[in-house]
């Protein structure tokens, strides 16, 4: 897909089950917005397939296609009362005027707009809006609904309150949910899968599990959720584990699958929750623990947790500590003191080879 | 605990309240008293400026005895509405199609279409005068047709473009995904959306239509009297009181238009 000489999206290929929350995860300007009106059919590819329930959709109008869009600004008609906004798609299929008031009024339910049917949109607050835009794009009962960034207009308590209620209305009548969002935490919490993408193309499409734990790419580990990136050297490999060299750190032991070819390089990362901080070295005996002396630069508290930033020789490691009442916690961790940090080897991950390689 | 500099400040601000009241009082007393007088004269029995006695013989010369009069009203009403509902269909088409489409010389045409509306009425009035006898059109009720659409056709566009600046675009996009098709998206979903423009620039058209002297005079012929042009050849004959019995039955019955015309505007414009 492209706009003039400038290519938005560039060999983009998903496969999408049916009755799955799919999520489109990426930075703004990545193509979200166009793969989705692609689908929809608000734009044309140059070249490529777009298949639903089996049938190649695009030489069909948007509305022919089973699929209906939530847009960004609601899109709500600002002369019709949230009643006729959700009728509007029954109206002009000239549906019997009894069965619009029973169905518009199942779907006002299922939005819990009942009580304000009447208003028009002006009168209503943004999370009543964005349920009229809701319960407007299912009336027709698509098969797939689009979803674009729809909470990014509403302020942060009530984006999660209405993200649990997507969840809920999702497991409630069972259809395909495409959701583009650039907000990696709601991608996290209630998608089936997630497709990260940037500058028009695909990087990972997997669980939200497997993204967080296993990013494919530099770009996904550093996109979702916080992590400490290293360029590195492989020094050996075997038994399914790799010795990095790690310039400014040591030797980080690091198990892979893949096995990346001694001699060359790799991009290594480690999660800061991952990491173990301690007064006291811990135990020795372990041969998969990655221990590194170091002192603490910056302790940030926030609430549940605590940030760290601990410099070890020459590199810098974020640490992330969760307080919990049950465990000893030991003397409060502060500004300047000597820790180690530790972390298992089957921990930390290749994300990949590194920029010279 | 006193504290000159406000009580100083709110004395001042009480002083400008007072000042801008009485500016506000003058204002709309210089506005009303003229149509104050009117109204009175218009009930004088004498046709001097001497108050002779109170009648209603304005009235019903008015309605009994002025066929020259109601055919100049009538040929007024027919046009302002006439060239007023043409003005805005396709002035209301000019902004929907100006917002929506980037085409070459889209800018050109925004400026040109604005051209009568700070064109000296005299100059479009000759400039149409010469136009039509150069096309061979011969001057009437028709001519008169046409120029009134033409210079309330800006007034329209601008009114319903500026409603066009703030008409969220993915409306139109919803309303195809829901299964509207053009004509619907148009006439269900569009031009409601738009409508306290559309109807405001009609309101405007059909205003400036009615009360058209300068350009009216250079495009009529004869027979194609409208009521500005016929007020003024009465008044070379002196002022009838007639004129005023008529301009406070307009008065009246624009002030009876105005208050609910306000109310629905109103009700339109939340949103
Ligand atoms: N109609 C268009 N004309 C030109 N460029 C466009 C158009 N729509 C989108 N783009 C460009 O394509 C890229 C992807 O846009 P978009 O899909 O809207 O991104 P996202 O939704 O992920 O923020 C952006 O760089 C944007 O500038
Ligand atoms: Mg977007």
């Amino acid at each position: 897909m492209s706009f003039g000489d400038f290519k938005a999206l560039d060999d983009v290929s998903l496969r999408i089950n049916k009755g799955e929350f799919f999520s489109l995860l990426g930075p703004s300007g990545c193509g979200k917005t166009t793969l989705l009106r692609i689908i929809a059919g608000f734009e044309n590819p140059d070249e490529g397939l777009v298949n639903i329930d089996g049938i190649d959709v695009l030489p069909l109008e948007p509305n022919k296609r089973g699929v209906n869009t939530v847009f960004q600004s609601y899109a709500l008609f600002p002369h019709l009362s949230v009643f006729e906004n959700v009728a509007f798609p029954l109206r002009l299929r000239k549906t019997a005027p009894k069965a619009i008031r029973a169905k518009v009024g199942e779907y006002l339910e299922l939005v819990q707009l009942v009580d304000h049917a009447r208003k028009k949109p002006s009168q209503l607050s943004g999370g009543q809006k964005q349920r009229v835009a809701i319960a407007r794009a299912l009336i027709n009962e698509p098969s797939v609904l689009l979803l674009d960034e729809p909470l990014s207009a509403l302020d942060a308590k009530l984006r999660q309150h209405m993200l649990i209620e997507l969840d809920s209305i999702h497991d409630k009548i069972g259809i395909t949910f495409i959701y583009v969002t650039h907000d990696q935490q709601e991608a996290l919490s209630v998608s089936d899968r997630i497709a990260v993408m940037n500058g028009g193309k695909v990087l990972q499409c997997d669980s939200p599990y497997e993204i967080y734990e296993n990013p494919a790419t530099e770009f996904v580990a550093r996109f979702i959720g916080e992590t400490n990136l290293f360029d590195a050297s492989v020094e050996s490999v075997g038994g399914g584990r790799a010795s990095l060299s790690v310039p400014g750190l040591g030797k980080v032991l690091v198990e892979t699958a893949k096995g990346p070819a001694p001699g060359g390089t790799a991009i290594f990362t480690i999660r800061p929750e991952k990491i173990h901080i301690d007064h006291e070295r811990p135990d020795g005996g372990r041969s998969d623990l990655n221990v590194f002396e170091g002192v603490v630069e910056e302790p940030i508290y926030s609430g549940f947790q605590s940030k760290f930033f601990v410099r070890c020789g020459d590199a810098t490691l974020k640490v992330f500590k969760q307080h919990a009442s049950y465990q000893e916690e030991g003397p409060d961790i502060a500004w300047k003191d000597r820790v180690f940090v530790s972390w298992s080897s089957d921990d930390g991950y290749i994300v990949g080879p590194g920029s010279d390689a | 605990m006193y504290r000159p500099e406000v009580m100083k400040r709110i004395a001042w601000n009480r002083d400008v309240f007072t000042f801008s009241r009485i500016v506000c009082a003058l204002t709309i007393g210089f506005l009303l008293l003229p149509l104050l007088v009117l109204a009175a004269y218009s009930f004088n029995d004498s046709r001097t400026m001497s108050w002779t006695g109170f009648s209603t013989k304005w009235y019903e010369k008015l309605f009994s005895g002025s066929p020259d009069l109601w055919r100049a009203f009538r040929n007024s009403i027919v046009i302002a509405i006439g060239s007023g509902a043409v003005a805005t269909a396709i002035g209301t088409l000019g902004a929907i199609g100006a917002a929506r489409y980037r085409f070459r010389l889209r800018g050109y045409v925004q400026t040109i279409g604005f051209l009568p509306m700070i064109l000296p009425e005299i100059i479009i009035g000759v400039s149409l005068s010469m136009f039509f006898a150069g096309i061979g059109l011969k001057l009437g009720l028709f001519t008169i047709f046409l120029a009134h659409v033409s210079f309330n056709l800006p007034f329209v566009f601008l009114l319903v473009s500026a409603r066009m600046e703030e008409f969220d675009y993915s409306i139109v996009e919803a309303a195809y995904d829901l299964g509207a098709n053009e004509i619907q998206t148009l006439t269900l979903v569009v031009l409601p959306t738009i409508m306290p423009g559309i109807l405001s620039g009609f309101l405007t058209a059909v205003t400036l239509s009615l009360e058209d002297f300068v350009i009216t005079f250079f495009v009529s012929g004869p027979g194609s009297t409208t009521l500005p042009l016929y007020i003024y050849s009465m008044i070379r004959y002196g002022v009838s009181p007639v004129i005023n019995a008529l301009s406070v039955l307009m008065i009246a019955g624009t002030a009876l238009l105005a208050i609910p015309l306000r109310k629905f505007l109103k009700d339109f414009a939340v949103h």
